[in-house]
């Protein structure tokens, strides 16, 4: 399960329309029960509509900006956009997620008029979708 | 010569849950070299099947990406930290 507050709904979807037509990305910090307290949009540095990459410290520095602010809050996962597919996870998202370990993958497609939010855990390959609790501000 | 190295959450399961590590050597190289030595847990994370990093794994020196350093030549002074991240990517393809 995925805990988001209805601000980081609103902030996902605006830096995803933000980013087109290239893919959109960012971290979600938070509590190891899967409630997110902090999004972070982070740049694209693939500067791709089928694609994206996070740079490496940007991860670094925000793991440790969590870690420096003494409330518990670790690295939960990380947020993408599919520009144009629907939010489920590509081969190269399974693939990549294998390296990264016990995440979750949040995806928001744009492919539809309104946009889809949904989260998945990938663990060995295999990827199950987890429900979105949407918490009010 | 030891410095500290961050691990990735991913690793930190295969170092006892540490997050962070003391590694000797006086590269980048050895200092992954001597990670692995110690947590071999870590090998297939790390290391490629050419004996370099593997490319899902970035090493960052004191906040420099290694690779527009020495890349596993880096020398690696008294005191720095190495940080492992791993590579965040994906996308709609």
């Amino acid at each position: 399960m995925l805990r988001l507050r209805h601000d980081q709904w609103l902030q996902m979807v605006g830096h995803s329309l933000d980013c087109l037509p290239e893919e959109a990305c960012g971290l979600l910090g938070g509590r190891a029960d899967g409630s997110v307290e902090v999004f972070r949009p982070c740049a694209n540095v693939d500067r791709s509509a089928r694609t994206y990459a996070i740079d490496g410290l940007d991860l670094l520095r925000f793991e440790r900006e969590l870690e420096t602010g003494g409330e518990g809050l670790e690295i939960l996962g990380v947020m993408h956009s599919h520009t144009h597919t629907d939010a489920y996870p590509s081969p190269t998202d399974v693939e990549r997620a294998a390296h990264l370990g016990p995440w979750h993958f949040l995806i928001v497609s744009l492919r539809h008029p309104e946009p889809v939010a949904r989260s998945y855990r990938i663990l060995g390959g295999q990827v199950d979708e987890e429900p979105i609790i949407l918490a009010p501000i | 010569m030891s410095v500290s190295v961050r691990l990735p959450t991913i690793l930190r399961p295969q170092a006892g849950g540490l997050s962070e590590i003391s590694a000797e050597g006086g590269t980048v190289g050895e200092i992954v070299d001597d990670v692995v030595r110690q947590f071999p847990g870590t090998a297939s994370h790390l290391k490629a099947p050419d004996g370099g990093l593997h490319r899902f794994v970035n090493v960052y020196l004191n906040d420099e990406d290694v690779r527009y350093l020495g890349g596993l030549e880096t020398p690696v002074p008294a005191g720095a930290q190495l940080s492992i991240v791993p590579a965040v990517a994906g996308g709609g393809g």
